[in-house]
């Protein structure tokens, strides 16, 4: 990583109290009830967390890509649903920063959103897309006076009764094909949400992510002007691959060092004894290491990309397939290491109420491959690298 | 060759359209061309010109209209289809 300057230092610092001292004695009731992990959202809110990325001369703490994907990091190291929401919320900032025109409605939004310290949650999913994130039924409809308004069915809202504002992918128009996309911005009373289903499963529990039919009626102005298959390719997708793949390391880390502290305390009680459990630890070691590197190039070649001018980088089919085999590996290798964990720690890890309990760990890590399912990810994937070339 | 296009893109688009009727400039992907199909007009477009696109001119920009599909096909210095 990056060397990071003083005010980004200060920044993870603050990030790091926050999860060591809200995220961390929370995780376990927030993951046992499958509630919000309100107390994280509001101590991050606390110290401007929420617009960390928004560019200083908005009122924003203007801090690096980096920075904020250190901080999805620290925070998965404590509670893998606070991180997460947290990491989900910076990708819809991060998106409407980077496509930001000036003058627009948008800049205005993102001063309220700083000054307000507003949550956004994003519906991207819908029924009847067979799960893919390019096409759209709900579609933006002319409800006069200047205003658009939609409905639209989503299988699963991450926190979306929680949050402030709703970013929401649409068809441009009524008769526009599938994949001619927009994203629209809805705040808390201009969108009514209405759940749909229950919320109940194996891990990321405090993300409380039911489905639901949003409804909405919003000024045209709230639409990003760049449409969105620009919006996915060069911020959307690697941003949400980098940020989630950084959390999902923060949460096998953590499964690493309670094996590594069982190892020790085991070592400690019968010194001078042979220790299989460490033998495991330095497999496991290894296998950690694979996802610490691959998560820490794919950060880099992202911020190199996002130098060209224009991007232009981030938009070819190379770019697609390396951020996409990111999420991928590290979807597949962080509930690896969880599990290798568990072979380490034994019987007292299985246990929930242990200091070495890496059961939250492996769940939480088990939903990676399904956030955008992987096999959708690798039949993109084969059908890219029937034309690309240096890959 | 812009015939040569329209037939590869009405052969492999599966564009829910006519292509016929789609001028010069129009946005293919607008008109219902998935990056799926697209992949198969590339392939398409490669073995018709016997060239290879480079990995910089893999993206939407490139085959997002005739136009731009005939531009980077003469920039290869494609000729006639092979």
């Amino acid at each position: 990583m990056s060397v990071l300057a003083p005010p980004e230092q200060a920044f993870l610092t603050e990030i790091r109290r926050i999860a060591d001292e809200v995220a961390a004695p929370h995780a376990i009731e927030v993951d046992r009830e499958a509630r919000f992990p309100a107390e994280t959202v509001q101590a991050l809110r606390d110290v401007g967390a929420l617009a960390a990325f928004v560019p200083a001369e908005l009122g924003g703490g203007g801090v690096s890509f980096e920075a904020l994907a250190a901080a999805c990091f620290e925070l998965g190291r404590r509670c893998g649903a606070s991180a997460m929401v947290f990491a989900m919320h910076q990708i819809q900032v991060v998106t409407i920063v980077r496509h930001l025109d000036a003058g627009s409605w948008f800049e205005g939004y993102l001063r309220e959103l700083t000054s307000e310290q507003r949550l956004i949650a994003s519906v991207t999913s819908e029924v009847g897309t067979g799960g893919d994130m390019g096409r759209s039924v709900a579609a933006v409809t002319p409800a006069g006076e200047g205003t658009v308004s939609f409905e639209k069915q989503a299988p699963t809202v991450s926190y979306g009764t929680f949050a402030d504002d709703l970013l929401t992918t649409l068809r441009r128009a009524p008769d526009a094909d599938g994949g001619d996309q927009v994203l629209a911005l809805t705040a808390r009373g201009q969108h009514e949400l209405e759940t749909t289903g229950t919320w109940d499963p194996l891990g990321m529990r405090g993300t409380c992510s039911p489905g639901g039919v949003l409804r909405a009626t919003l000024p045209a102005e709230q639409i990003l002007a760049t449409p969105f298959p620009a919006i996915s390719a060069e911020s959307m997708v690697p941003v949400s691959h980098i940020l989630w793949s950084h959390l999902w390391l923060g949460i096998a880390t953590d499964a690493f060092d309670r094996a590594r502290a069982f190892v020790r305390a085991s070592a400690k009680q019968k010194p001078g004894q042979p220790l299989p459990a460490a033998t495991r630890l330095s497999h496991l070691m290894s296998e950690l290491s694979m996802l610490r590197a691959e998560v820490s190039s794919g950060l880099r070649e992202f911020c190199e990309a996002s130098d060209t001018p224009g991007r232009e980088r981030l938009s070819t089919m190379a770019a697609a397939l390396r951020f996409n085999n990111l999420k991928l590996s590290a979807s597949d290798q962080a509930p690896r290491v969880c599990q290798g964990a568990l072979g380490v720690t034994g019987i007292v890890g299985f246990k929930n109420d242990t200091p070495f309990s890496v059961g939250r760990h492996l769940r939480d890590t088990m939903s990676a491959c399904l956030m955008v399912a992987n096999e959708r990810i690798h039949e993109t994937n084969a059908s890219l690298l029937l034309i690309a070339k240096d890959v | 060759m812009p015939d040569a296009i329209r037939t590869i893109i009405q052969e492999h688009g599966r564009m829910p359209v006519d292509v016929s009727t789609l001028p010069d400039d129009a946005d293919l992907y607008a008109a219902g061309m998935t990056s799926h199909a697209s992949v198969n007009v590339m392939l398409a477009l490669e073995d018709a010109f016997d060239i290879e696109f480079p990995d910089h001119m893999l993206k939407r920009s490139v085959f997002e209209s005739f136009a731009e599909i005939r531009a980077a096909l003469e920039e290869l210095g494609a000729g006639a289809p092979a």
